[in-house]
This record gives structure tokens, C-alpha cells and sequence, in this order.
């Protein structure tokens, strides 16, 4: 069969436009620089076609046809813009409003609102209907979302993230007519149910009912106590995409700009997770070759995703002794933090302050774990979003993109271009071959870039060849895929080896806690991430020298007993 | 010569529903091996030669539905009778399964047996589980009989009914919306294209066809299609059964010849309504179901077809004919539709959902003397462009029907306590 | 009206409907009628979910869509007084009147016993016979103030034989 899609004709208000059969007319617009207002449509989500703000008349008939959801033919005639269509999106707009609560000034997303824009656009100057809006309404707190559902649009965006692309089912439309809700079963918090925490509903909420808890004045807090020794680590993946927040394009690479604006800030260090990365590298690559050569439990499959391990623990609590016990990346990073980088400095274990800038939702709550704390003192304290870490710069007076570039703080500072790589799905994997192959072989590779398991697509293939065993690998990014996956698993219907789970779509870079946008933006990451990695001199884990140091000089080898202690966790089954 | 005739509701109140020996006598099944005598295409012939329009309230001709779907690849296909009658002051779907369900059963048969269907499901509104029962026992009769069931006639077509339970949602009447529901899941309607033949139940091609529409086949096999059409108006063959409620002296269900009758016999012939209740003068009456429009007195001449109401700006619809006398305000009465409306919303799309809620402080204030403004009738006017232009599905399209019909013939009514004010609405009502 | 029967009555309703998440409005119904109280309570939702392999967000979704299921208690007996507009224009009221007099409750009230309650419901085909009432599975039709009281009565003497619900006049 043909993969050419077959070419359809069409004017969209008298321009002629000609686009792949299949394409909205919401998408054939944009190509002919016709912006129709939406709000409920995402380019990442099933159609749903519930705001009705995209009508459009159709070959001169009066009834109007959604463009979100109704695909172009052969010889349509669209106008999407007229005194009649003008007036009822206007009017469907106020009715919306009618229902919200216009407390924009002290919301969260002032100035990122998908609702404030259209009001902007459609010149709202007054408010026709009037709604009984609750004045005062309790926020329902999870520790790590919030939600404002008097906010709530009932766009459905984020029952479609968590029911179909993620098929968590924590929240679901609930009731109808006029006590039509998106929420939880039985009004309980998120906390109480199957939420994973990885944020999709936040993500791609258009107003300001479902957001991270935002930590920023937390910090500023504890950055002014001249008892804190405050350092900072950032992911990999913030790098690609906190340009974004200050109008860079997606994918920019503002490493050293942002390690300058966190050092403006007042951190102590700032360090990198890469560091981290590299060192989770060599305690999960000597845990696979460990399984392998002694019978372990395979597939082995990766534990750096908190968003997947909640749902492992969640759906899988059968399946959780192929999890790697490795932590985190961040986690390793708060453990060798408080101990090891205390010791060097001869710093008292509870002055440190261990602050995580992640793309990450599901890390606040990671690293409120029980398992992730040393006598209840957490090893990270903190952990900001990447647009947290936006607003707390733009807060603070810091014209990011003027500074001149910084670098990294020695001694967790050091990066390779594996440690970058765990920022897109595919390259934790990436990463442990790297190193797994030359720690078999001895040998060199003969080429570091495994393109197989590259790219935003969510279910990906690919094997390696070692020394008498074929390894099969499979990377899978959003955890429907993964749930897909583990189901074969579970029924003995999976050959692989190795798997790598990452919960958000295209891995880290496509976070819940980046900045708005959709995969568009999250693939002009990945590309920025490979390219960091290309440019860095060290590309594998085994060649940090930082890692090699702290090995020598305190954890001894990979596995040993005290890199067990601190570098290693377990899981038990969560409640349904 | 009576005015009403009897194609449906033959042997109605005289043969037990369950009694599959009488309904025979009455030429019963004998439609059923006829059509399997025919091939499916014949059989879709004679449908779309009767002219047969779809009696749940939509008017689509059935013969070209048959037909579209007999040409859809795929298999299964389901039949699903939509039997979730939600139209208030409609009752006639409720009349043929208690009276005579065992020509319903003929005609999902006979459906089931031209796309070659394992299975049809009956939709069935929750508020009528009262039926439920009471049907499977005679489902189960008449597969014993050989005319459902395992190898029908004798033949190697088989077919399986089940029921489905509804569970109170008008909204499950929209077609996708019932598919939704009888999959397990809330009824909320899909978004089309696709269309349900095409992708329908479970997502394969299906049928989805009305109570009256289903039972309305077996005589147009054993007539044929042409003196089917005959019967009835040129455009739109056969008889309707219309349910008669409201202020009337006789309530309940009639069938009628298609263009014979006018609104005026309906209501007033002593044959069929009798008049208003209590001496009273007619006000108006509601056609169709609460989507439908609101007629005056003085269309009372308009015949009874989809051609002529039509015309006259009404419209068949579930057949729904609920007649209120002069004591009955048309707002107070539009204030009872808003809030059936309002209440059977599935609330997902803005313009219905919100629309309605807005209409409702209106009809509100439209009621008390100075509280509504002349902006107050302009806003009226644009909510209800926007729901009939903009909502989701066909609920929130037609929900103000009755408002804007209503509005041309009373509008003093619906002005009388308006008062010129000022841009802003009255703060003391908000 | 079915009792319910014990621990498992859940997980009979279930099976009875062969596991099968397509039934759900089915079962939930027949839940319903067995707590005896018209409602299904959140443990039986979450026992139901479990059963079916499906989402509690999933039940709790069909659950408070269709209005005939109720998460509250609505009592024993419950009566279901249409008020659309046929009816609503049509006595209805007078009947909604007559109730309240007869058991001192209103609409979305029980009695302090848990034998009565009265709901509102949607349009139940019987406005040929208005004004009309249901009460579980069953439509009284054409009643009047000495009507009901026997109709009520019947139900607190627990005699059947006394009620002529719609589908006996065939």
C-alpha cells in the first residue's frame, strides 16, 4: 500500500489550499495562515470538539461544522471568519467566562492562559452573563498537583492525557448537564488513587484549574537563610527547553546561561544530574550484566521514571522485581549529595539543601518517598519544574539569555554525553550500551550513536550484540505503551532483555513540568539533546571522571554494599 | 369511515402481545417468510419504494439508510433498535412493546436477515424496565417457535436478541450516543463523521433504527412497498403513530394515514382527541417532542405529513402531539422545557451546556414585571443562534426550538414585562 | 424487591450478568434494587469495578451520568413523579402535593423510617394516564387523592394484590 496520502483540494475563505486527505480543517487553515481560536483541541490528543469556538460554514450552508474535528475534502468551500461566526464564537466565549472565575491576576497561569488569550483576541471587554462562582474555593492539594476546578473549562483535555494517552484512569468526566466535572472518582484526592503524578492533565490544561505545586518562594526562602548551603541540580532535559520561557525556539541549548542565571540566584553549586546519570549508568549497567550472567529476573527494566514507577506499583505490583533497583538519577544525586560532597566539604548533613530543577512532575513527589530519606531527612528538599524555575528567574530580575554562558561546579558537575541523553526516550538505554558493551568487550564501539532507539515515536525495537548473547532491547515512551507492553509481558508475550520506560511522550524533554507546547516543541528538544551530546568531548558514563573519583574515593565499585545503601531502592504495590 | 388505520397497531388491545399462535392468525410472520424468499436487495427495494421516513423523530428515509449499509464491507453487522423513548409526551414506541412486540421482533428479523446480523440489541429506556422482562419472555416464545433464535424458518440464518438497559439519559436517544451506552459506557454522543454505518456498535457497521420504524416493515413487505407508500402521503409512505397528550379529552395513541388528517382532526375529531378538556379554548400545542416547534390555532388546518409541516415551519418528529389550553403561559411552559433540557444536557459542549443555563435567567426574568430588558430579548435572540448553530449534537440543536417557534406567535407574551433599560442588565436581579 | 443477600450479593449481580463491563448499567441497576435503599454505595462501586476489571473512574462515571442511579440512599419505596412539561401542566404538582401530605416529605426527601421517598423523574411514557407516578419498576397511571392513598398503603401493608401498575392493563 501506497504511504503517499492522496492530495485533496480546497478554499479556506477564498485561498486555495491544497492538503494531505485526512488533514482538519483546523490544520488546513494554519497552512494557509488562518488561525481559527480553539480551545479545547490539541494537537497531541483525540479529537473532542466540546468548545465548538472553531465553527466554520461550510460551502454556504448555515449549519457550522466544528474544524477541530471534521477532516477537509474535494472542493470545500470553508470561510472561517464573518459577522455571523464572529458573533457566535464571541457568545460561546462569554458563556464560557460566565462560568470562570476571572481571578487572573493571582493565577498561576496569568499570561499563559489559553482563555485570557481568546478574551484578548476577542476584545472581552465586559462580561455579559453572570454565574455564581464559589468566592473562596478550597484548593484540592496533593503534595505534588493542585487543582482549581471552579477554573475548569471541561475542555476534557486532561481526561483524554490520562485515560487514553497515559490509560491511568485516575480522573474521568463525572455527572452531567449542569454538574458536568472532570475529576476523580468519588471526589477523592489524586493521592488516593491510581494518579501516577507524571502531570499530563496539568501539561496540557489550557487555564489554570490542574498545576504543579509551585515551590518557587520555597526557595527563595531558603537561598536568604545564610545557614543553608543550598546546591542545585538541573536535568537534562531543562537545558533544551527553559529557553523557550525567555522566547528562544524549542531545542535551544542554554546550558551555560542557565548555570549562570542559578549561580545569580545565590545557589552554593550548581551541578548537573548528568553527573548523576552517568552514575546511575554504571550501577544499572553492572546490575544488567549482573542479571544476565546469574540468572537474574528479565527483562530488566529502568526505574529512572517516577511517573513510571508509580504505575508499576500501581497496575504491575506482580511484575515489580524486573525493575532495576536503582534510584534515580536525581535521588543518586541527593544521596551522594548529603554524604559524600558533605564530607568533602566537611559540611554538616542538615545545613546541605538539595534543590532539583526537573521537567518532571512525578519528581516531587519521588522525592518525598519514604525510601528517599536518611532518618527522615530527605535527600532532596526541593524539586522545581522547569517552568517554576522560568517564573522564579523572571521573578528574581535575571535576563537569562544575556548572561554570559557558566559552568558546571566541580565535584557532581561533570557531564558526558550519556548523562545528556537521558533526556529523550531512548537514551538511558543508549547510555547503559555505551558502557555495558565496552565493559563486556573490552573493546571500543564502533559507533555510539544507536539511532534505533532515537525519536519521539513511542514504541521502539533494536538489539545488541555481545560476546555469545544476542540482547534484545525495547524502549517505550507514555505509559499506555507501557502498559501495553507490561500486559505482554505479564502474559509471557514479550522476547526482550532491557526496557526502558519513560511515562511522558518523547521522554524527559516532553515532560510534564516543561514549558507549555505541544510535540512539536518536545521534538526540536530531542534534536537539541543529541546535539549536546555530540558536542561534549566525553560521550560515555565510564569516562566521568568525577564518577570515577567518587567511586575510588568513597563507593568503591559498582554494587558494593555502600553504593547499595545509597544508591538503591524497592518497591511495594500501591493501592487502586 | 374511521380516520385511523391500522398497519402497526393491528390486533393491538385484542391479541396477547405474547401469544405467537394469534399474532399468526393475524398474518403474522408471514412478512418474515416472505423477505426470506427475497434477497436482501429486493427486500431494500421495497423499503425505500414505501418511502418509509425514520419514526424516531430524525425523518431520515430508511430505504436509503438500508441501503447504504447493505453496501458497507464488513461483518458483523448489528441491528440496534432504539427503543429509548425520551421525548416527553411521547409514548407510542412504549405502545408497540406492550401491545404488539412481536411485530417489532418481525421487523429486527427481517433487518437482521438483509445485512445478515447474528445479533440486535434493543435499547431499552430505563424508565420502561418495567418491559424488560416481560419482552425476553417473549423473545424466548418466539425463538422456540423458529422465528428468532437458531436457524430461522429452517434456514441458516440465525439471530440473537438482547436487551439493553437504559438508565435515564434523553441524550441516549441520539444514536451514537446510544451506541456509547450500549457498549458499557456514558452516553455521550461520538463525533461523526465516522458514521455508526460505517462505525457503529463495537466498530462495526450497524443499523440503528426506531421502535415504530422497525415495526412498520412487516407491512410494507406484505403490501409492497408502492401500496405501502399509497397509504400514506407521496413523500412519505405508510401511517404514524401519534401519541396524544396534554389537554385533550382523549389522550393516547392513534395511527394515522400519512397527508389525510389535519392538526384539527388530531385534536379535535371525537374519533381522536375530542376537543380540549374541560371546556377550555386550545393555547397552542407542542409537535415532535420537546425538540419539536409550538404551534398555534391558526395552523390547525395544516395536514398531518412531514411535507406539510414542514411548510408550515413544524415538524413530525417522535409524532408527539401535547396540547395546552388557554390557562397554560407559554413562558412558564418553555421554563419547563429549558429545564428538561438543561437537565438531560451531557454537559460537554459549551453552547448547550452553558447556553441553556443562561435561557433559563431569562425565561426568568422575561416573568416578572421590569426585570428583563430589551438587551435581555437581543441576548435571548444570539443564545439561541448559537446553540442551533454551534452545539455538539442534535440535543443542543434543537433545545430552543420551542422558544423561537413560540416567540413568533407570542411575542406580546414575551414582551409584556419587558421595559426599556439600560445596556446593562438590572442589578437587583443579576 | 430482591433483598440483598448477604457479603456477596455484589459479586452474584456480577456473575448473574457474566462479568461482562458492557452490563454495567445492568448491574448497577440491579444493585440497586437489591441495597433495598435505590442507590448504589461507593464500596459495592469500587467491589463492582474490581470484578469487572475496569476503572472505578469508569463506574463512578456511568453512575452519576444517567439520573435513574443515585450514589445516596433514596429509600425503601421510592415514588418518581414526572415533571416534564406534559405533566408538569397536567396535575402533576397536585399529585406531588398529595404525596407530601400522605408521607410529610418533599421532593429528594425520605421518611425518617427509610420507607419512603420521592424523586423527580424524566417523562415515563404514561402521559395518557397522567397524572401518573413510578415506583420501582412499575407506572400508576390516572390517579386520584383516594388512589394514591391505597397505592401508598399497599405498599405500607406490604399487599401487592392491591396495586394495578400499567403493564396489567393490557
Amino acid at each position: 500500500m501506497s504511504t503517499q496520502k492522496e492530495l485533496v483540494n480546497l478554499t479556506i475563505d477564498g485561498i486555495a489550499v491544497t492538503v494531505p486527505a485526512g488533514t482538519t480543517i483546523l490544520e488546513a487553515a494554519r497552512r494557509a495562515n488562518v488561525n481559527i481560536p480553539t480551545l479545547c483541541d490539541h494537537p497531541d490528543l483525540g479529537r473532542r470538539a466540546v468548545c465548538r469556538l472553531c465553527v466554520v460554514e461550510c460551502n454556504g450552508g448555515r449549519k457550522l461544522k466544528a474544524a477541530c474535528a471534521n477532516e477537509v475534502w474535494e472542493g470545500a468551500n470553508v470561510v472561517t471568519d464573518n459577522p455571523r461566526i464572529r458573533q457566535i464564537r464571541r457568545t460561546i466565549l462569554e458563556l464560557i467566562l460566565a462560568d470562570h472565575p476571572k481571578d487572573c491576576l493571582s493565577c498561576v497561569r496569568n499570561g499563559s492562559c489559553e482563555l485570557q488569550a481568546l478574551a484578548e483576541r476577542f476584545g472581552i471587554r465586559k462580561h455579559v452573563f453572570k454565574v455564581g462562582i464559589p468566592a473562596q474555593e478550597p484548593l484540592l492539594h496533593s503534595g505534588t498537583l493542585v487543582r482549581q476546578m471552579s477554573k475548569c473549562v471541561k475542555c476534557g483535555r486532561c481526561i483524554a492525557a490520562c485515560r487514553e494517552v497515559q490509560q491511568v484512569h485516575a480522573i474521568n468526566s463525572v455527572s452531567r448537564s449542569l454538574s458536568y466535572a472532570l475529576g476523580t472518582p468519588y471526589n477523592t484526592m489524586l493521592g488516593d488513587g491510581t494518579c501516577t503524578f507524571c502531570g499530563r492533565c496539568a501539561s496540557v490544561c489550557p487555564v489554570g484549574a490542574i498545576y504543579e505545586n509551585d515551590q518557587v518562594n520555597d526557595i527563595f526562602d531558603i537561598l536568604a537563610d545564610p545557614e543553608n548551603h543550598v546546591v542545585v541540580q538541573t536535568a537534562p532535559a531543562v537545558r533544551v527547553a527553559l529557553g523557550e520561557a525567555f522566547g528562544l525556539p524549542a531545542g535551544s541549548i542554554s546550558t551555560g546561561k542557565m548555570v549562570a542565571a542559578l549561580k545569580r540566584l545565590g545557589f552554593s553549586k550548581v551541578f548537573d544530574t548528568d553527573f548523576a546519570a552517568d552514575l546511575t549508568i554504571m550501577e544499572e549497567g553492572h546490575e544488567f550484566l549482573d542479571r544476565l550472567k546469574n540468572d537474574g529476573k528479565l527483562p530488566m527494566i529502568t526505574s529512572c521514571c517516577p511517573g513510571w514507577i508509580n504505575f508499576a506499583e500501581t497496575f504491575f505490583p506482580d511484575l515489580l522485581d524486573h525493575l532495576s533497583s536503582c534510584k534515580s538519577p536525581q535521588q543518586m544525586f541527593g544521596a551522594v549529595a548529603k554524604t559524600y560532597y558533605a564530607e568533602k566539604l566537611g559540611i554538616a548533613r542538615e545545613k546541605i539543601r538539595v534543590v532539583s530543577i526537573m521537567p518532571c512532575t512525578a519528581k516531587k513527589f519521588e522525592r518525598a518517598r519514604p525510601e528517599m530519606k536518611e532518618n527522615n531527612d530527605p535527600d532532596v528538599d526541593f524539586v522545581l519544574t522547569t517552568r517554576e524555575l522560568a517564573r522564579m528567574l523572571k521573578a528574581a530580575g535575571i535576563e537569562m539569555n544575556n548572561l554570559p554562558e557558566a559552568e558546571f561546579d566541580r565535584i557532581m558537575g561533570e557531564s558526558t554525553g550519556a548523562g545528556v541523553i537521558f533526556g529523550a526516550s531512548g537514551g538511558v538505554m543508549e547510555a547503559a550500551l555505551r558502557t555495558v558493551y565496552e565493559v563486556v568487550t573490552g573493546a571500543e564501539l564502533p559507533s555510539l550513536d544507536f539511532e534505533d532507539l532515537r525519536g519521539y515515536h513511542g514504541v521502539k525495537y533494536s538489539k545488541v550484540e555481545l560476546p555469545g548473547r544476542t540482547v534484545k532491547l525495547a524502549v517505550v515512551n507514555s505509559l499506555g505503551n507501557a502498559r501495553a507492553l507490561m500486559q505482554d509481558l505479564r502474559a509471557g508475550k514479550t522476547d526482550v532483555d532491557f526496557i526502558e520506560v519513560m511515562a511522558c511522550p518523547g521522554g524527559c524533554v516532553g515532560g510534564a513540568g516543561q514549558p507549555y507546547g505541544s510535540s512539536a516543541k518536545v521534538k526540536e528538544r530531542i534534536k537539541g539533546i543529541y546535539i549536546e551530546d555530540k558536542n561534549l568531548p566525553l560521550r560515555k558514563s565510564h569516562q566521568n571522571s568525577e564518577v570515577q573519583t567518587l567511586y575510588r574515593e568513597f563507593l568503591g565499585e559498582p554494587l558494593s554494599e555502600r553504593a547499595h545503601h545509597l544508591l538503591h531502592t524497592h518497591y511495594h504495590p500501591r493501592h487502586k | 369511515m374511521s380516520k385511523l388505520i391500522n398497519l402497526i397497531s393491528m390486533g393491538a388491545g385484542e391479541v396477547a402481545p405474547e401469544d405467537i399462535k394469534a399474532y399468526q392468525q393475524i398474518g403474522g410472520f408471514e412478512a418474515l417468510k416472505k423477505a426470506m424468499s427475497m434477497s436482501p436487495a429486493q427486500i431494500v427495494e421495497e423499503v425505500k419504494a414505501a418511502k418509509l421516513l425514520g419514526r424516531g423523530g430524525a425523518a431520515f428515509p430508511l430505504g436509503i439508510k438500508w441501503e447504504h449499509l447493505l453496501h458497507i464491507e464488513g461483518e458483523p453487522k448489528y441491528i440496534v433498535c432504539n427503543a429509548d423513548e425520551g421525548e416527553p409526551g411521547t409514548f407510542k414506541d412504549r405502545f408497540v412493546l406492550r401491545q404488539v412486540p412481536l411485530r417489532l421482533f418481525e421487523g429486527i428479523a427481517i433487518a437482521g436477515y438483509v445485512f445478515n446480523s447474528p445479533k440486535a440489541y434493543i435499547y431499552l429506556r430505563g424508565e420502561y424496565r418495567d418491559l424488560k422482562e416481560k419482552l425476553l419472555s417473549i423473545i424466548d416464545k418466539a425463538k422456540s417457535a423458529g422465528f428468532l433464535g437458531k436457524n430461522i424458518l429452517g434456514s441458516n440464518y440465525s439471530l440473537e436478541i438482547e436487551i439493553i438497559s437504559g438508565a435515564g439519559a434523553y441524550i441516549c436517544g441520539e444514536n451514537s450516543a446510544l451506541l456509547n451506552s450500549t457498549e458499557g459506557k456514558v452516553g455521550r454522543p461520538r463525533i461523526k463523521p465516522p458514521h455508526l454505518a460505517e462505525v457503529g456498535l463495537f466498530q462495526m457497521p450497524t443499523l440503528v433504527n426506531n421502535v415504530e420504524s422497525l415495526a412498520a416493515i412487516p407491512e410494507i413487505l406484505l403490501l409492497g412497498g408502492q401500496r405501502y407508500l399509497e397509504l400514506g402521503h407521496p413523500d412519505s409512505g405508510g401511517s404514524k403513530l401519534i401519541s396524544l397528550a396534554g389537554h385533550c379529552l382523549q389522550r393516547g395513541i392513534y395511527e394515522i394515514p400519512l397527508g389525510r388528517l389535519t392538526l384539527r382532526d388530531i385534536i379535535f375529531d371525537p374519533e381522536l382527541g375530542g376537543g380540549i378538556a374541560d371546556g377550555k379554548k386550545l393555547k397552542f400545542f407542542h409537535l415532535g417532542g420537546q425538540s419539536g416547534a409550538i404551534g398555534h390555532p391558526d395552523q390547525l388546518d395544516t395536514v398531518y405529513s412531514y411535507t406539510d409541516l414542514r411548510a408550515a415551519g413544524l415538524s413530525v418528529g417522535s409524532g408527539a402531539v401535547v396540547v395546552m389550553d388557554e390557562s397554560v403561559s407559554i413562558l412558564e411552559y418553555l421554563k419547563a422545557v429549558n429545564e428538561f433540557f438543561i437537565h438531560e444536557s451531557c454537559g460537554k459542549c459549551v453552547p448547550c451546556r452553558e447556553g441553556n443555563r443562561q435561557i433559563h435567567k431569562i425565561l426568568d426574568r422575561l416573568l416578572i414585571p421590569g426585570a428583563a430588558t430589551r438587551t435581555d430579548l437581543a441576548t435571548l435572540r444570539r443564545l439561541i443562534d448559537t446553540m442551533t448553530a454551534a452545539s455538539f449534537c442534535g440535543l443542543g440543536q434543537t433545545a430552543a426550538v420551542a422558544i423561537s417557534t413560540a416567540w413568533k406567535h407570542f411575542k406580546s407574551e414575551f414582551e409584556a414585562n419587558v421595559v426599556d433599560g439600560p445596556e446593562h442588565y438590572k442589578l437587583a436581579v443579576g | 424487591m430482591q433483598k440483598i443477600s448477604g457479603d456477596n450479593f455484589i459479586s452474584e449481580i456480577v456473575q448473574k450478568h457474566n462479568n461482562d463491563p458492557q452490563q454495567l448499567t445492568s448491574i448497577l441497576h440491579d444493585v440497586q434494587e437489591a441495597s433495598g435503599q435505590n442507590y448504589v454505595a461507593e464500596p459495592w462501586a469500587r467491589q463492582i469495578a474490581e470484578l469487572l476489571q475496569t476503572p472505578i473512574s469508569h463506574v463512578y462515571e456511568v453512575l452519576t451520568f444517567y439520573s435513574m442511579f443515585s450514589t445516596e440512599p433514596k429509600g425503601k419505596v421510592l415514588i418518581e413523579i414526572c415533571n416534564s412539561a406534559p405533566c408538569r401542566f397536567n396535575r402533576s404538582h397536585e399529585l406531588l402535593a398529595w404525596c407530601k401530605e400522605e408521607l410529610g416529605i418533599g421532593v429528594g426527601e425520605i421518611t425518617p423510617d427509610g420507607e419512603f421517598g420521592i424523586a423527580y423523574t424524566s417523562c415515563v411514557g404514561a402521559c395518557d394516564v397522567s397524572p401518573s407516578l413510578k415506583i420501582g419498576e412499575d407506572v400508576y397511571g390516572n390517579l386520584n387523592r383516594s388512589k394514591l392513598t391505597q397505592l401508598i398503603n399497599s405498599f405500607r401493608e406490604n399487599r401487592p394484590e392491591l396495586r394495578e401498575p400499567l403493564i396489567c392493563q393490557n
